[in-house]
């Protein structure tokens, strides 16, 4: 994939440190390698623009140590989030 | 009265079953075979399915490894966008090979395709497959709707009663299903525990044979050339729905001539169907095929481009004239760029917060390029009269 870069700063991933319990779940679900274990063997971001926002991260997490705003990564998407409000119920793809 | 008894005797001739060559047709075509002792009134036997096993939570399909000529038909029209919304298989309980209680035991949705793609791979393993209802959604999507999610594993594990079927306790899951699906959850829930098995069906064999371990390229999603000139029939199916109300709309906007004449007419809107079919091509086949070499990260900005260079094209190959390119051009860069922004959805790499940054400045500017376009190509007409 390192020839597809998205948007750069956009990523509203966050990993809590502290919260981190090195469990390393999280580096195998990513899809996009973001993490690496680091010498502590807890997880470190390494590529926060890679990440598409896919929400497998924090929900695997089991410390909680991860947050992220999931959503579909799609135009029809965002139009109807657009027009119908944040809770609407979407048809896309 | 003693009961007749023929025991000892030689059949009746008219009790004989009929000989087996005896099916020849009196008149018309020879019948088909007859019934399988596997079809129930009322219910139909896939194509795919070779035999039913016996399990002690009943009789559990075992489906071909290899994708018969049907098979490869629906792949076709979902590909090309036909039918491509009720494309599913029955959720439950498959097999592949002849598996046991051992056998290791795989997940995935319902979409056919994704069924199709996951045991096509499996050929000379054993093993169960547990199909959730994703309503025909592939497993990404799903995961992403929630459909392949926590509650319907625990769900189906239990309706299937997996646990009679096995003896182990562990699912492997696709890994872009982990979207929808906590894995630690699954322990407490239904007892079973998730192994996050490789990003594509083909590697499932490699994972397997290193004890369940994934290379990190297993892990990481691709996006090569083939998985995304599949893509574009359906991008384009998608893009062309709206197209006839746009073909209207370029003929009235043709039509308003101060001095009307039909050659002219047709001349001027098919110049403008042109570059709209421009825009489409552009954003909805060149996009796609030459997304990482076409500049910038943003797909309006890609799309504006392929446009741009598209609609040019097509003025200078219609001799359209300097205010007339113009506004073909213009089309054709407001098009591109719009079905170029709309192919985010397809792609594995672009998160939702990108999209709607990108949305919030290319919006804008498809609208002030298709306005522009509208009124030069308007104004020409009544300009030309002097
Ligand atoms: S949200 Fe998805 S892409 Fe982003 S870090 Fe988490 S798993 Fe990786
Ligand atoms: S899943 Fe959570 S706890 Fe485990 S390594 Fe990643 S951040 Fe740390």
């Amino acid at each position: 994939m390192k020839d597809f870069r998205y948007l750069p700063g956009v990523s509203t991933l966050r990993l809590n440190e502290e919260a981190c319990v090195g469990c390393g779940q999280c580096l195998q679900v990513c899809p996009h390698r973001v993490f690496a274990r680091g010498p502590d063997r807890r997880a470190m971001v390494v590529d926060l623009d890679g990440c598409m926002e896919c929400g497998a991260c924090a929900l695997n997490c089991p410390a909680q140590a991860l947050s992220v705003s999931p959503g579909v990564g799609c135009a029809a998407y965002v139009i109807q989030r657009w027009l119908k409000g944040k809770d609407a119920v979407i048809e896309c793809c | 009265m003693p009961a007749f008894d023929n025991r000892g005797l030689p059949p009746l001739p008219m009790f004989q079953p009929a000989p087996a060559d005896d099916d020849a047709p009196c008149c018309g075509p020879r019948p088909s075979p007859p019934s399988s002792p596997d079809e129930r009134p009322g219910y139909r036997l896939c194509p795919f399915v070779r035999r039913f096993i016996p399990t002690p939570a009943g009789p559990v399909p075992e489906v071909a490894t290899r994708l018969g000529v049907s098979d490869w038909l629906g792949w076709l029209c979902v590909r090309l966008g036909i039918g491509r919304d009720r494309y599913r298989v029955a959720p439950g309980l498959y097999a592949v090979g002849s598996p046991g209680s051992e056998s290791p035991v795989l997940v995935t949705a319902n979409y056919k395709l994704s069924f199709d793609l996951l045991r096509r791979e499996l050929g000379g393993l054993d093993a169960w497959l547990v199909v959730l209802e994703t309503r025909g959604v592939n497993v990404w999507c799903a995961a992403g709707k929630k459909t392949f999610a926590t509650a319907e594993v625990v769900r189906r594990v239990g309706l299937v009663r997996l646990a009679e079927v096995v003896s182990h306790r562990e699912l492997i899951l696709p890994q872009l299903g982990a979207p929808g699906v906590a894995g630690q959850a699954l322990k407490a829930a239904c007892g079973f525990s998730a192994v996050w098995g490789p990003v594509r069906a083909r590697d499932l064999k490699g994972f397997l044979a290193a004890g369940r371990q994934a290379t990190p390229e297993m892990r990481q999603v691709s996006f090569t050339l083939a998985e995304r000139a599949v893509l574009i029939p359906v991008e384009l199916s998608l893009i062309l729905k709206p197209s006839l109300w746009v073909l209207v709309a370029v003929a009235v906007v043709s039509a308003l001539e101060p001095h009307f004449s039909w050659p002219l007419f047709v001349r001027r809107a098919l110049d403008l169907a042109l570059a709209y079919g421009a825009g489409m091509v552009s954003g909805s086949v060149a996009v796609p095929l030459l997304l990482p070499w076409l500049p910038g990260r943003s797909f309006y900005l890609k799309g504006l481009l392929a446009g741009a260079v598209a609609g040019l094209g097509v003025a200078l190959v219609r001799r359209s004239g300097l205010g007339d390119g113009l506004a073909m051009t213009l089309l054709a860069l407001a098009v591109g760029s719009y079905a170029a922004m709309n192919f985010t959805g397809a792609t594995p790499f672009t998160s939702p917060t990108g999209v709607e940054k990108e949305m919030r400045r290319g919006i804008p500017v498809q609208v002030l390029a298709l306005l522009l376009a509208v009124g030069l190509w308007i104004g020409q007409a009544f300009w030309r009269i002097k």
